[in-house]
Order: C-alpha cells, then structure tokens, then sequence
C-alpha cells in the first residue's frame, strides 16, 4: 500500500497496518505522539485495533515539553 | 491596510500565558487582532521573566491578569477576555468555541497532548497553532513551521526543556512570534493557505 506519512509518501508491502505495527516498522518509539489518519484523531489505546490502509493521509507527531 | 482592518473582527483563543502564550498575545494585540481568549491558571514569578511578558512588580499575580492589563496598556482597544483557570478536555469545547484560531502554547507535554487530541477531535476544522521545541539557544535554522491539514507546528520539534536545557527569550520569543506571524497569514489568508504544498 501507499500511504502518505507526515506529507511524504510511504510505500509498504502490506495491504493495511495497525497503526502500532506502522509505529514499529518506522522505529517511533516516543511515548507522547500525536497521531492523525485521515485527520482522525487515534488515541493510544486504539493503536492496536486501527487500521491504516491504502491512500490513508498518515501524520504521527512527536510531543516534547516546553512552552 | 484595508486586510487589516479586518483582523478586528477575528477573536484568536490563547491555551496558556507562559512563555510562547504571552509573547504571542502581545504581537496579536499589536498587529490590531480585536479580541483574545487568554486562559492560565499560574501566578507570575521570578524566573518567568527571562523570557515572559510580564514585569518585576507583577511577581505572585495571576498570569492572565496582568497579560491584560500590559496588553490593554499597548492597546486599548483590543477586547481580552482572561480566564484565571486550568483547562482540560471539558471546560476547553465551551471556552474556545467562537475563536477563530486557536493557540496551543502550554508546557508540560501531556496537557499538551490532551488538549491538541481534544481540539483536533471535536473541531477537525478549525486552525490550531502549536509550539514544539524551543528550548536553550543558537539552532536559528532549525527553527520552522509546518502545515498538517489545520495543524501548524512552530519550532524545532527536538529542543525538550531540561535542566541543561532551560528556556529562554530569545528562542521562546521567536517561536512564540512564529506562532502569532502564523494565526495572522491564517486570518489574512485562510487555513488552505500551505496546504500539501510539498506532496509528491
């Protein structure tokens, strides 16, 4: 599938992802993440059972302290 | 400037009065934005004015106050509304709902997260300016923004506050300018303005 990944486009061999098993695959392991699909909000209890598919608009953000 | 005339009927919500809040509100209050939104529930302190736009003698007063009074000494004729209080995923839908951008600037990053998950799930729409990373100093170019949908993302997004790593005017004060130079193209321009410019 293609999907677009923080506005770039990501191409993966798989047919659709969870979003942990895509949080895996691309090694995002900070614990304050923002993710969106299609601007949907994904909370981290959904990371398991979300599907992310074919043309999904994918954004994955990284929270740090500071303001 | 016939635009800016404009920006007088725009109202722009404020989440925090800290370092990126209050800078923020003040280049909004110069450039004529007619009203604000700020929310805070902190009390001013010393080692705020490195980098926040209060003054000596407002130590121990609540933040969002005394951010109205040095806005109102700029500019009188901008409405704020300043509520001393600390939002959460409730009170933030009835606080924020008529503002025509909103303004992520609070700083630990789970009440971060709370209320950019909250904002972004019930008005998937609506503007929403964030602050991430603008901690120490020096690192000018790698300070930036950039457009998800209606998301806008100001700053380095790697600089984490720390003990090595405090706070400061300088970085601060040009995210926080980022951020109020963003609502003003939003309000100017619109929200559709980058969008997906750097697709494919």
């Amino acid at each position: 599938m293609k999907i677009q990944l923080n506005n770039r486009k990501e191409v993966f061999p798989d047919n659709q992802l969870t979003v942990q098993e895509l949080l895996d695959i691309k090694k995002f392991t900070f614990k304050m993440l923002i993710i969106r699909i299609n601007g949907n909000i994904v909370k981290k209890d959904q990371y398991k059972e979300t599907y992310i598919h074919d043309n999904d608009d994918v954004m994955v953000l990284h929270l740090i302290s500071g303001g | 400037m016939v635009q800016l005339e404009n920006l007088r009927n725009k109202v722009v919500g404020i989440a925090g009065c800290g370092g990126l809040g209050s800078n923020c509100a003040v280049a909004l209050a110069r450039v004529g934005v007619g009203h604000l939104v700020l929310v805070d529930f902190d009390v001013v302190s010393e080692s705020n004015l490195n980098r926040q736009y209060y003054f000596y003698d407002q130590i121990g007063k609540p933040k969002v106050l005394m951010l109205k009074e040095n806005i109102e000494r700029i500019n009188p004729n901008i409405k704020v509304t300043a509520l001393n209080l600390k939002l959460d995923d409730q009170n933030i839908k009835e606080i924020f709902e008529t503002v025509d951008v909103l303004v992520e600037a609070l700083d630990r990053s789970d009440q971060k997260q709370i209320i950019i998950e909250t904002v972004l799930s019930f008005w998937p729409e609506r503007p929403l300016v964030i602050g991430i990373g603008m901690a120490g100093w020096g690192g000018n170019d790698l300070i930036h923004m950039k457009q998800y949908g209606n998301l806008f993302i100001c700053g380095d997004r790697i600089s984490e506050i720390g003990p090595e790593m405090p706070p400061l005017a300088p970085r601060v004060g040009i995210v926080s300018n980022m951020q109020a130079n963003t609502v003003l193209q939003i309000l100017l321009e619109g929200s559709r303005v980058g969008v997906q410019k750097n697709l494919n």
